[in-house]
């Protein structure tokens, strides 16, 4: 199962239709998050507007490979139950978001272990298609980076009166 | 003596950004707000209280949200405030000050090109700003101490 998600605040049509198209040649069902507020019907997606934590935990475990816009939380999510991520990016010229943070996001993280990116759907459908994804993972919890800011934090509240 | 901490995030990075550096408050009184149900719950956040999401295009909600955080701030007196944003967060910020809270502002590890608006309203506010970027903590004139990825 492809389980696909755009996040809470806002629709991102061009993603859902991408995977419309995508999905009758993949041979597997694909779930789709498409937002509160987006309206529509998806012949080849089982479409849900929004999902519960505990439902989208289930589904994001359950998955082979999760899509998703370039959200940070899909970042985390993806290490916390090890699977595949394929990252599609909003862009504001296309009036997908306020500004192209998603981009700059897709920039930076692109080395990062079982992170892909496709930014149209021709190269999102060759990376569902594609066998053995890697999977997101850390190679050891915490990072120097990640334990460096818990320190700085821990001595900050140490240090107060 | 252990400090009391609010520990506040919206639902989504946001959040799982919080929860990456929980941590540093082993051994203090933590307590965590956001903006959706279950989610406590589903990170094994607790005690934990749920409160109106807002942004900047939803400036009504942003009065109930902050009406909704002062109730707890009020109750809780927090030694500390600590936020991964967004917008909730930084309000969590303002009702802390009132009740003489210090505040610190964490700045979402998407902000990859510069500070978030919230963020930088947070200057008037936090006691300790942090960018997880040293290119942007370095144009912004805030804090790098490292990142949650």
């Amino acid at each position: 199962m492809i389980f696909a998600t755009v996040g809470t605040q806002l629709p991102f049509p061009r993603l859902i239709d991408a995977l419309d198209a995508i999905a009758p040649r993949l041979g597997e069902p694909v779930i789709a998050q498409v937002g509160a507020s987006l309206t529509g019907h998806w012949a080849n997606l089982d479409a849900r507007r929004t999902l519960a934590p505990q439902e989208f935990s289930a589904l994001f475990g359950e998955a082979r490979v999760v899509v998703s816009h370039a959200g940070i939380g899909s970042i985390l999510s993806a290490r916390r139950f090890g699977k595949p991520l394929i990252l599609f990016p909003r862009r504001a010229a296309l009036g997908e978001h306020r500004n192209d943070h998603q981009m700059a996001t897709v920039r930076h993280v692109k080395g990062l272990r079982g992170v892909h990116v496709a930014f149209e759907q021709g190269e999102l459908e060759r990376l569902l298609l594609a066998a053995g994804l890697e999977s997101a993972g850390e190679d050891s919890a915490p990072s120097p980076a990640h334990q460096a800011l818990i320190e700085r934090l821990h001595s900050f509240i140490q240090d107060l009166r | 003596m252990s400090k009391k901490i609010l520990a506040v995030a919206s639902a989504g990075g946001h959040w799982q950004q919080l929860q990456r550096i929980r941590h540093a408050f082993d051994g203090e009184n933590v307590f965590f707000l956001t903006t959706l149900q279950g989610l406590p719950d589903d990170f094994g956040a607790l005690p934990a209280a749920i409160i109106p999401d807002c942004s900047q295009s939803t400036p009504r909600a942003a009065v109930r949200c902050f009406a909704a955080v002062c109730r707890i701030v009020l109750r809780e007196r927090p030694d500390v405030v600590v936020t991964t944003g967004a917008l909730p967060g930084l309000i969590a910020l303002v009702a802390g000050r009132l009740v003489g809270a210090k505040g610190v502002w964490i700045d979402s590890v998407a902000n990859a090109d510069c500070l978030s608006t919230s963020g930088r309203l947070a200057r008037h506010v936090a006691h300790l700003r942090l960018s997880q970027w040293e290119h942007v903590a370095r144009e912004a004139q805030v804090e790098y101490a490292g990142s949650i990825l």
